[in-house]
């Protein structure tokens, strides 16, 4: 296909069936490998979930393929049984509260520090920059035991609040490296127009930057919303009885044959949402990937 | 933070020069500090306040301040405790496997799905575990991993796999019934020479009923016959006893039993299986002694499946579920990079005549080293600080072995005797090992400035 050299006129490439024919099989090993190996990434997931609809005693039992031979076995008693159960719906709240509200803070904080870092001019802006760099990598373990005792004196201790906070602080420095570079990038004129036209920086803020930042603040939002989802670490230490979805199936572990009729279905209902707004907004979430962070 | 360590390595502007002076000096000040205010309170409060707390607090004992400083014993401790040092060997064999191992698992993705119409779908295929939280991948590999080839599906691979190369007998375990049968290399050899037209009686006992083969009948033993020697090999028992080895009414033949036949120098001449009568016939025997017995494949275990959560397989374990969330991560990034590649001169490579091996080992990888080198740092970056994944995954049986530097900052300060001194040191000695990385991202930034 791409070799015609390009002295020599070719006809037009009308690909008969049998040329298709020809390409597909010298290509095939390819697609059985890719086939292959999609399968692989796709049954652990999809085991977790069929485990979830059978019923205890053929998990404990038999594998989950069984119910490719009898799928008669399938059940949705244990989602039934699991949201009556008044621990998971809290621990499912607690998760939605602390990933919103975080992530709602962390847009907004991070887009006000990522346009003054790109558009303001004060001293020393620079040297403040390096710093959230430098904060980039700086692992929460270091965070995990002043917080403790932190919280404790203030009350924040065993609150999705408190959770939520520290999730704010430790996607901060993320939020500002990927807004600034983007704002960064925005066209200049407009900003100059603006300032000349007597628009004032918060004006500004609202009504240029916030609308033409958006892909990368959808970018940053996914981004945040789907870690404190998922987190366990934060939660595990500052939570209690407050606790999201991860920590309340990390109670469970313990007994994990016995218990697999709620573990399988409460790890699924814990990754339907992040799936959910991964697939609706996957193009923003590759694109922060690729614009860039180092966490 | 789970997924928290997305990186690829961004283009860095500058950012412009100060705007027309407005408002005056002070007036600017005004402004960006009602901008950046908020979030350096945050980041002053939660970030930088605690890593100073810290890394003083490495110093003190286990409870408090005054009256407690160590010096530097906490980091004794790290370094001398066996749990300790477990973890960062653990994270050590962590840090040698996966970022290679997903860099190179990436790049061969991304090479694949290159000129594959249906890639978005094998994309999306091995992206989704990014969504998931380290933790439901724990789960979701513990039911995977689990050891019983009933229950864990690569155990059940495993169980098919070592079905075809090596099948499980069809006994677990049986005696022989008569001291003439003696146990050999596995199975059992009778003792009594036997000659052409001879009948071996391979009678066995000990196998409970429900390890009978189900096709079993009536024991029988085939008429001996000139050239050929013949037998039968049953179970050598009935209710209410029976005379030990003597075919009997009500006593079954063992189908599907590898029988085999030795010569006086004890190598195997023949060999073949029993019928469901337990009926064996070796034809074509030449003269001399020989010895008939029982086969070992006979009694071959069927396969057990692997522990992959126990002592032995956890860590390798961990790794696989590890590089199966971030494949996705650096297949998308390579990828990104390969689109971006200048086709022209992959286009001039194969001009020249160069394979396609050698465009890939000799254009596409040289051209492709920044992206790569991005996404193996911030792969090290995240398996220095992988928490998730072993607290899911590993049974707590296997902390211990599973052990990395995070689990064990956790567990040291905030389970069992919590000790914060300690746990400080184990968060600075973590702290410590990406300042390399922090140092490279200033450097850099300071560069494109």
């Amino acid at each position: 296909m791409a070799a015609a050299a390009p002295v020599i006129e070719i006809p037009a490439p009308h690909d008969t069936v049998a040329a298709k024919i020809v390409r597909a099989i010298a290509r095939g090993p390819v697609h059985i490998v890719l086939i292959v190996l999609g399968l692989a990434w796709l049954v652990p997931t999809i085991g977790l979930f069929i485990t979830s609809i059978l019923p205890a005693s053929v998990d404990a039992s038999s594998g989950w393929w069984t119910i490719f031979s009898h799928p008669s076995l399938a059940t949705w008693a244990n989602y039934h049984a699991l949201f009556k159960n008044a621990g998971l719906v809290t621990a499912l709240k607690t998760t939605a509260y602390i990933a919103v509200g975080n992530t709602l803070l962390v847009v907004v904080l991070g887009a006000m520090a990522g346009y003054a870092f790109a558009w303001l001019d004060f001293p020393g802006r620079d040297w403040f920059f390096i710093g959230v760099i430098g904060l980039l990598v700086v692992p929460l373990q270091m965070a995990l035991i002043p917080m403790f005792k932190l919280y404790d004196t203030f009350g924040l201790f065993d609150t999705w609040e408190g959770i939520a906070l520290f999730h704010v602080a430790f996607g901060l420095p993320f939020a500002i490296f990927l807004l600034r570079n983007f704002f960064v990038g925005l066209p200049k004129d407009i900003l100059e127009s603006a300032r000349i036209d007597g628009a004032n920086e918060i004006v500004i803020f609202l009504r240029l930057i916030l609308p033409l930042g958006l892909p990368a603040i959808a970018s940053l939002a996914i981004f945040q919303f789907l870690w404190t989802w998922n987190d366990l670490l934060v939660a595990l230490t500052f939570g209690q009885n407050t606790t999201p979805i991860t920590v309340w199936i990390a109670g469970q572990l313990r007994e994990f044959g016995s218990s697999i009729d709620i573990i399988a279905p409460a790890s699924f209902i814990s990754l339907v949402i992040p799936l959910a707004v991964f697939l609706a907004f996957q193009r923003y979430f590759v694109q922060g990937l690729l614009a860039g962070s180092v966490k | 933070m789970t997924a928290g360590g997305i990186t690829a390595e961004p283009p860095l502007a500058a950012a412009p020069p100060p705007p027309a002076d407005q408002g005056g000096r002070l007036g600017r000040y005004i402004v960006g500090a009602f901008f950046l205010a908020p979030a350096l309170f945050m980041l002053g409060v939660w970030m930088v306040y605690p890593a100073v707390y810290t890394i003083i607090r490495s110093f003190f004992g286990p409870t408090g301040f005054i009256g407690h400083w160590v010096a530097f014993d906490n980091y004794k401790t790290l370094f001398t405790t066996s749990n300790l040092t477990t973890a960062i060997k653990n994270n050590a064999i962590w840090v040698a496997v996966v970022p290679a191992m997903v860099t190179a698992v990436g790049l061969v993705f991304a090479v694949l799905t290159e000129r594959v119409r249906w890639a978005v779908a094998f994309k999306t295929a091995v992206f989704l575990p990014m969504a998931i939280s380290a933790f439901a991948t724990g789960v979701t590999w513990r039911i995977m991993y689990q050891q019983d080839p009933n229950l864990g599906a690569i155990n059940a691979l495993g169980k098919t796999v070592s079905g075809i190369f090596s099948p499980a007998g069809p006994l677990q375990s049986a005696l022989p019934s008569t001291p003439a049968l003696v146990p050999k290399g596995g199975g059992m050899i009778l003792k009594t020479p036997l000659r052409p037209g001879g009948v071996a009686l391979l009678g066995v006992t000990g196998i409970p009923p429900d390890q009978v083969p189900k096709s079993s009948v009536q024991a029988v033993t085939p008429p001996s016959k000139d050239g050929e020697i013949v037998g039968t090999v049953w179970r050598d028992f009935k209710p209410g006893g029976g005379k030990p080895g003597v075919v009997e009414k009500g006593e079954l033949g063992l189908g599907g039993v590898t029988v085999q036949l030795e010569n006086a120098a004890g190598k195997v001449v023949q060999s073949t299986k029993s019928k469901s009568d337990g009926s064996f016939i070796f034809s074509k025997v030449s003269s001399g002694t020989y010895n008939a017995g029982i086969g070992a494949q006979t009694f071959a275990k069927p396969f057990a499946g692997y522990a992959w959560i126990g002592p032995n397989l956890i860590v390798p374990s961990l790794l696989i579920a590890y590089i199966w969330i971030w494949a996705g991560f650096a297949m998308v990034v390579i990828g990104a990079g390969l689109a971006a590649m200048p086709r022209d001169v992959l286009e001039a490579a194969r001009t020249d005549g160069a394979t396609e091996w050698q465009t890939f080992r000799r254009v596409t990888v040289p051209l492709l080293a920044p992206v790569l080198s991005v996404v193996f740092v911030t792969m090290i970056i995240n398996v220095l600080k992988v928490f998730d994944i072993v607290y899911a995954l590993a049974p707590e049986s296997e902390y211990a072995k599973a052990n990395v530097i995070a689990l064990a900052m956790y567990f040291t300060a905030f389970q069992g005797a919590g000790d914060f001194g300690v746990g400080s040191a184990i968060a600075v000695f973590l702290f410590l090992l990406v300042i390399p990385v922090l140092a490279l991202n200033i450097r850099r930034f300071k560069r494109e400035v």
